[in-house]
């Protein structure tokens, strides 16, 4: 089943002679429980093309289509987790994993017992009443992880959630991520400029060019799961970086 | 000995304060007991004390303290319960800024100083002339800060409140409006102190109490050792204000950063 359907989705900035065609014809199938990674250099428009599917920007052509109904404005149902820390720096981390919950007027008891959930399953559980300021970056990010999932969203968009971080808090956040995927069996649209996140992560990985933004290629990564990053060392992983290196490559001259 | 953990924790910036100030004072002795400045000009230092002593029996020191703060407070209580609504609104919604943001920013420009004529056409010489000279002087100034600080609350706070299901309202009442309050702590901070400084204004215009009209009177009796006295009044006072704010901040947003783990 389809989940997400992008159909030649353009976007446009401005008017006149300052337009600047970010978006181009892009046209991207995500199926429930798929995890697809859209990589492509800085500035190609992955970003654009995110804030359109959580609805914080239109697209200028075409169409974006949740469950097959247009999406019109941000909603709990496509939960995002941003590349800057988006803690509440006010509420406590259990507090913040609450804050949809909170929203949808859930009882107390029943947040508490989901927000605990949750926050265990990015092991952090020790740290429910802790301040996001006395967190580190890669904390911070689990929480956002978890304040996400909490709200059981249709589907999950990941905008370089890892961008800020160290290599080593990357890479065990990523496989945090592929742990927590494989339970929860989420439908993910993650953006990042890193080759080795994009296979590590995806099911399909939809390469963009540059400026304005189009899908180049398609390309389902079959490595088997569960993966960790161990599987950065297989041949099929470096043989698919290959590839995507190349494409790119090419893009870049 | 046993310190207590809250005397250790300030005793080292505490002494540096206390530093500053006895330096100053001492200076101020030297100046004053040596002669290198004569009295006319500035006091000596016992003199001041003895004319705190005179005005408590005259009856005024408190009488003139407490009507000057009552001034400023409501004055700039007026203020601020317009200014923050008002620059939350300009911050926050395109009509709102194009409606207000250049209107402020004309009238901030424009003096108080120059708008206290018309004010005592308008108010008379009452409390409510001096409500609105300190208005005057703070309002304008504190819209403008309230919408930059509002404006300065990250947008992705917002942008995640609302892919987690938060309405414009809630973004406001959950988002904006905590994310913003220290640094509108800050602004009430500054601009009270701002307050202080034009209730002076409106004091040597037109008053008959006030630690305002005190320096005023004082100055036509070249009594200058009072002038001091007012002028160490209002610091104290505007140094407690201070220390209130402080405080204040901690309280309400212990989780801010500039409050320190």
């Amino acid at each position: 089943m389809i989940k997400l359907r992008l159909d030649k989705l353009g976007k446009v900035f401005g008017s006149g002679p300052n337009a600047v065609e970010a978006l181009q014809d892009i046209a991207i199938d995500v199926r429930e429980g798929e995890f697809a990674v859209v990589v492509g250099p800085s500035g190609c428009g992955k970003s654009t093309l995110l804030n359109i599917v959580a609805g914080l920007e239109e697209g200028t052509t075409g169409q974006a289509l949740i469950n097959g109904r247009r999406i019109q404005g941000p909603g709990a149902d496509r939960g995002m987790v941003f590349q800057s820390y988006t803690l509440f720096p006010w509420l406590t981390v259990r507090k913040n994993v609450e804050f949809g919950l909170r929203i949808k007027g859930l009882p107390s008891a029943e947040r508490k017992r989901i927000a605990r959930r949750y926050l265990k399953l990015v092991g952090l559980e020790e740290f429910d009443h802790a301040l996001p300021k006395s967190l580190s970056g890669g904390m911070k990010q689990r929480t956002a992880i978890a304040r996400v999932l909490a709200n059981s969203p249709d589907m999950l968009l990941m905008d370089e959630p890892f961008g800020a971080l160290d290599a080593q808090t990357r890479l065990q956040l990523q496989d945090l991520l592929l742990d927590v995927w494989r339970k929860e069996r989420a439908t993910v649209l993650f953006i990042t400029h890193d080759i080795d996140e994009a296979i590590l992560l995806a099911d399909t990985i939809h390469i963009m060019s540059r400026r304005p933004g189009r899908i180049i290629k398609s390309i389902p990564v079959a490595i088997p799961r569960p993966r960790d990053h161990r599987t950065t060392l297989f041949p099929e992983f470096t043989a698919i970086k290959k590839d995507i290196m190349e494409m790119l490559w090419a893009e870049l001259r | 000995m046993v310190v207590p953990a809250c005397i250790r924790r300030w005793a080292p910036g505490t002494g540096l304060t206390l530093f500053s100030f006895l330096a100053l004072f001492l200076l101020w002795c030297l100046l004053a007991y040596s002669g290198t400045v004569k009295e006319l000009f500035l006091p000596r230092p016992h003199k001041v004390l003895l004319s705190f002593g005179e005005m408590h029996r005259e009856g005024i020191l408190w009488q003139y303290t407490w009507d000057s703060t009552y001034r400023v407070m409501v004055g700039w209580a007026m203020a601020v319960v317009m200014a923050v609504p008002l620059g939350m609104l300009i911050a926050t919604s395109r009509r709102g800024a194009a409606l207000f943001q250049p209107l402020m920013e004309f009238a901030r420009y424009l003096p108080v100083v120059a708008l206290v004529p018309l004010t005592l056409l308008y108010f008379g010489i009452g409390d409510l002339q001096k409500f609105m000279v300190i208005f005057l002087g703070t309002f304008f100034q504190l819209v403008l800060m309230v919408a930059d600080t509002t404006a300065n609350v990250p947008r992705d706070l917002s942008r995640a409140a609302a892919t987690l299901g938060a309405n414009q309202a809630q973004i406001y009442r959950l988002v904006l409006i905590p994310g913003a309050l220290p640094g509108i702590m800050d602004d009430l901070r500054i601009t009270i102190g701002w307050a202080w400084t034009y209730l002076v204004v409106a004091e040597l215009v037109a008053a008959n109490s006030g630690l305002g009209y005190m320096i005023l009177r004082a100055q036509r009796f070249l009594a200058i050792e009072r002038i001091f006295a007012g002028l160490i009044i209002i610091g104290l006072l505007g140094l407690a204000t201070d220390w209130l704010f402080k405080w204040l901040t901690r309280v309400s947003v212990p989780w801010s950063e500039k409050v320190g783990t």
